[in-house]
């Protein structure tokens, strides 16, 4: 299935790029960030299992359990810090 | 019916946006509002200027749902949230949060509810530029902890 993908913040800047469209099997959230993980370089850094990173599906903020649905837009992003 | 949520580089003026939410509702008793302004020092450090990003889109649709969850909690009659984004200054105005009701209590505290949820829960990121380089501003837990009296659990920091 596609699946949009976002990057922003201290995310985007590592990655060095706010968007992009996939091909994954994964079948949750947790399944595609790991996908990301094994490309290496910089996503491997900056999405690597122990930093805090978040996640939206659809602009909703959601838990890595959440599975993933053909065309969903997947966001990764930092700890929020507006207000 | 006015905008509820309002996310722009411009700045905006407090005493027109409460004329604004009173406007025709006689049964308005009490206004409170809060406005969240940039500081010169943050984490023992000097910042010249401050830059907010956002996720378009997502960051409107999630103040939204805070407005209607403050509805649902509080006996309050209008709300209005503006944030700011892009580059910003000292002393510059960065959020405004206002709420009405018919008598002080509800408008006080669900003011309070929507600027804990807001801290957290929407997509808004700051840059802050210091003397030593730019940085990106670290989530607080004393953020976290303040929307958990209200009973919701957040782990953004």
């Amino acid at each position: 299935m596609k699946i949009h993908l976002r990057y922003f913040a201290s995310i985007r800047e590592a990655i060095g790029s706010g968007s992009e469209s996939v091909e994954t099997a994964a079948a949750t959230l947790a399944g595609l960030r790991d996908e990301l993980i094994a490309r290496g370089g910089a996503y491997a850094e900056a999405l690597a299992r122990g930093r805090a990173v978040r996640v939206s599906v659809n602009q909703t903020m959601a838990d890595e359990s959440a599975a993933l649905t053909d065309g969903a837009e997947v966001a990764f992003f930092p700890p929020v810090t507006g207000g | 019916m006015n905008a509820r949520v309002s996310i722009q580089t411009e700045d905006f003026d407090l005493s027109a946006e409460v004329a604004r939410l009173r406007a025709g509702h006689k049964g308005v008793g009490a206004v409170c509002t809060f406005v969240g302004t940039v500081r010169d020092r943050n984490d023992g450090q000097s910042v010249s200027t401050l830059e907010l990003e956002h996720y378009p889109g997502m960051t409107e649709k999630s103040i939204e749902q805070m407005i209607d969850e403050a509805f649902k909690r509080f006996d309050i009659l209008g709300a209005r949230v503006i944030h700011r984004v892009g580059l910003l200054q000292p002393l510059d105005q960065i959020v405004l949060v206002a709420v009405t009701s018919a008598h002080r209590g509800e408008s006080f505290q669900a003011c309070e509810f929507l600027m804990d949820y807001l801290k957290t829960q929407a997509p808004f990121w700051k840059k802050e530029q210091t003397p030593e380089g730019a940085r990106w501003v670290d989530a607080r837990v004393s953020d976290d902890a303040a929307l958990a009296k209200w009973g919701i659990a957040s782990n953004n920091a």
